[in-house]
C-alpha cells in the first residue's frame, strides 16, 4: 500500500472513530471532547491534499475557537456528567428513511462527479491563490461575509449587555 | 533531510525494507531525538535558569547544589518526579485524566516544527509557519480543559476554565499584531520572515516603525498571557485555586505539566526573536564554512530568544498577579484597539514609504539605546547604595 493511502485510512479512521464516539458516547463531556479527533482527523486530510492554509485555519478555528467554546459551555453546565443521554433519537424509521435518501444521493454524487486528479503531488503554497481569490474575482461574497460576521458581533453585545436604567445609568 | 535518508537507503543499511517502511521510522526516529536531545534539556536548563534568576532578584542563592551552580536541578527533579507514584483519584474521570497532559506537551511540542534556529537547522519551513503555531497552540488550552474538568475538584475546572477563557481571548491581539509582519514580508514562512530582515537592529522590524515596535509588545503581552505567565498566571493561582489545573496531578505527570509551561516559554521568546528581532541573522562574508555559520546562527538565535525569556523570568519575580476583569479589559479595552490601530498603521506606513523610511529606524535604535543606557545607569546606582556582595558575586 503507499504510504499516502495508509496515512489517509489512518486519518479517516481518527475522524470516523472520533465522530462515533461525538454521536453514540452517553457522557456528553466525552462527547465534547471526542470532537478533537474528528477536527484534527479533517486537519490531516486537508494537510494530505496540500491544502496547507485550508488545513491550518481548520485547527485555529475549529479546534482554538469553537472547540474551546464547546468545551467550556459544557463545564460550565450543572452535573453535565449526570446526563444520560447525549443524542436524543428521533425514532428509528426516520432515521432509516433520511439516511437512506442522503446515502444514495452522497453515494450517486461521488460515483458520477468528474474529480480533479494531478498525477504529481501538488506542493506550491496555496496562500497566494487564495489571497488573490478573495480580493480579486470574490471580493463581494468576501465583504458580505464580514458584514454578516459585523451584524452577528454586534447582536451578541445588544442581547447578553445589560441595559442601565435610572440614576445608575449615567455613570 | 530526506536526501540524507535517501543515501542511507542507496548506501543498503536498511537491507531490502521497502522505503515506504523506512520514511516513518526515520520520521519518529529523529522526532525523538530532537525530543530527548533538545527539548529536555533545553526545558531543565530554562527552570534551573528562572529559579537562579528570582532568586538573584529576591536576594536569596536559589538551587547551586546539583552539578556546577546548580544546572543538573533539573535532572535530579526529572528523576525525583518519574519515580513518584503516579497517583489517580478515585473520583476523577480516568481516561481524561491519564490523556490530558499528553495534549499539552503535544500542543507545545509540535511548535518545534517550523522553530528555524538557523539557516539550516528548521525541521519544516511551513509556507504557512505563524499561522501553524498560532493554531497550534490551541492543543494546550484543550489539555488544560481537559485536565481541569477530569480532576473532579472545583479549583482545577475553575483553572481550567480561567485559561481557556484567557487563551481564547489573547489569540486575538496576539494575531493582530503579528499580521503588521506578514504585511511587511508577505510571507507566513517563518523563514521567509527572517529572511526579509537584517543582521543590524535597524534592518530588524521591532525598530521599522513605531507600529512595528508597539506591535512587538503587544504580541509579548499576549503571548505571556497565552502561556499563562505571571502576572496572567491567574488559571494556577496559589493563593486562591491551591495550583489550579495541576492540583490533582502527581509524578511524571506533574513534570509534563511544567515541561510544557517552560517550553512554551522558550517558544514564545523564540517566535519574537522570529518576528520582530531578525532570527538568526548574522554578517555575512566572515566565513564559507557551512557548519561554524550554522553554529554562528545557532547562538544569536538563542541568544535573541533567551532576551525575551529572561525579560518573562523578571516580569514574573517583579509583578504581582492581576485579576481576572482586568486581564479581561486589557485585552478587549486596550489590545486589541492597538491591534487594529498597528495594522491600518503600517499598511498606511507601507504606502507612504514602500521601502521603509531611511531614517526613523535609527532614530529608534538610538532611542531605545539611550532609554537602556539611563535604566542600566539607575539599576548600577541602586546596587552600590545596597548591600552588594551577593549581587556583584554571581557565583554564589
Amino acid at each position: 500500500m503507499p504510504l499516502e493511502a495508509l496515512v489517509f485510512y489512518l486519518l479517516a479512521a481518527l475522524t470516523i472513530g472520533s465522530a462515533l464516539i461525538v454521536a453514540l458516547s452517553h457522557n456528553l463531556v466525552y462527547s465534547a471532547f471526542a470532537l478533537l479527533g474528528t477536527f484534527m482527523g479533517v486537519a490531516g486530510l486537508y494537510a494530505l491534499l496540500a491544502a496547507d492554509f485550508v488545513a491550518v485555519i481548520q485547527v485555529m478555528l475549529y479546534i482554538g475557537g469553537i472547540l474551546v467554546l464547546i468545551l467550556f459551555a459544557v463545564m460550565l453546565t450543572h452535573r453535565i456528567a449526570d446526563v444520560d443521554v447525549s443524542n436524543r433519537t428521533v425514532g428509528r424509521i426516520p432515521a432509516v428513511l433520511i439516511l437512506g435518501v442522503v446515502g444514495t444521493v452522497m453515494g450517486v454524487c461521488i460515483g458520477t462527479a468528474e474529480w480533479v486528479q494531478h498525477a504529481e503531488p501538488m506542493v506550491e503554497p496555496t496562500t497566494f491563490g487564495i489571497g488573490e481569490a478573495f480580493l480579486g474575482p470574490y471580493i463581494l461574497p468576501f465583504e458580505l461575509a464580514s458584514v454578516v460576521l459585523l451584524v452577528a458581533l454586534i447582536g451578541a453585545v445588544v442581547v447578553s449587555r445589560k441595559e442601565l436604567r435610572g440614576p445608575m445609568a449615567d455613570g | 533531510m530526506q536526501s540524507f535518508i535517501d543515501g542511507l537507503i542507496a548506501s543498503g543499511v536498511f537491507g531490502g525494507l521497502p522505503a515506504e517502511a523506512i520514511y516513518p521510522a526515520m520520521m519518529f526516529l529523529f522526532a525523538s531525538i530532537v525530543v530527548f536531545g533538545f527539548v529536555l534539556p533545553l526545558v531543565t536548563i530554562t527552570i534551573w535558569l528562572e529559579r537562579r534568576v528570582w532568586s538573584r532578584i529576591q536576594s536569596r542563592v536559589g538551587p547551586n547544589r546539583v552539578g556546577p551552580q546548580g544546572v543538573l536541578q533539573g535532572l535530579a527533579d526529572g528523576v525525583k518526579n518519574i519515580l513518584k507514584e503516579d497517583v489517580v483519584p478515585d473520583a476523577a474521570d480516568r481516561p481524561l485524566f491519564v490523556f490530558a497532559p499528553y495534549l499539552l506537551v503535544w500542543g507545545f511540542l509540535a511548535t518545534f516544527v517550523v522553530i528555524p534556529f538557523s539557516s539550516a537547522l528548521v525541521i519544516a519551513d511551513l509556507n504557512v509557519g505563524i499561522l501553524y503555531i498560532v493554531a497550534i497552540v490551541a492543543l494546550s488550552a484543550v489539555g488544560v480543559l481537559m485536565a481541569g474538568w477530569a480532576s473532579n475538584n472545583k479549583w482545577s475546572l475553575l483553572g481550567g476554565i480561567r485559561s481557556a477563557a484567557q487563551v481564547v481571548s489573547y489569540e486575538i491581539p496576539a494575531g493582530l499584531a503579528l499580521l503588521p509582519v506578514v504585511l511587511l514580508t508577505g510571507t507566513l514562512s517563518t523563514q521567509g520572515i527572517i529572511q526579509a530582515q537584517g543582521w543590524a537592529p535597524w534592518d530588524w522590524f521591532l525598530f521599522h516603525s513605531p507600529f512595528t515596535f508597539i506591535a512587538a509588545f503587544a504580541f509579548y503581552i499576549s503571548a505571556l498571557a497565552e502561556t499563562n505567565r505571571t502576572p496572567f498566571d491567574i488559571p494556577e493561582a496559589e493563593s486562591e485555586l491551591v495550583a489550579g489545573f495541576a492540583t490533582e496531578y502527581s509524578g511524571f505527570r506533574f513534570a509534563l505539566f511544567f515541561l510544557a509551561e517552560w517550553g512554551s516559554l522558550y517558544v514564545t521568546g523564540a517566535i519574537m526573536a522570529v518576528l520582530f528581532l531578525g532570527g538568526w541573522q548574522i554578517p555575512t562574508g566572515w566565513t564559507n564554512n557551512t557548519v561554524v555559520l550554522n553554529i554562528a546562527q545557532l547562538t544569536v538565535f538563542f541568544l535573541k530568544a533567551y532576551f525575551w525569556v529572561f525579560l518573562a523570568m523578571w516580569i514574573r519575580a517583579t509583578l504581582p498577579r492581576i485579576r481576572v476583569d482586568q486581564m479581561m479589559s486589557l485585552c478587549w479595552k486596550y489590545l486589541v484597539p492597538l491591534g487594529f490601530v498597528n495594522l491600518v498603521g503600517t499598511a498606511v506606513w507601507m504606502v507612504i514609504w514602500p521601502e521603509g523610511n531611511t531614517f526613523v529606524p535609527y532614530l529608534m535604535v538610538v532611542g531605545t539605546l539611550a532609554l537602556l543606557v539611563i535604566f542600566f545607569r539607575r539599576v548600577l546606582y541602586h546596587l552600590r547604595r545596597a548591600k552588594p556582595e551577593l549581587y556583584f558575586n554571581p557565583a554564589i
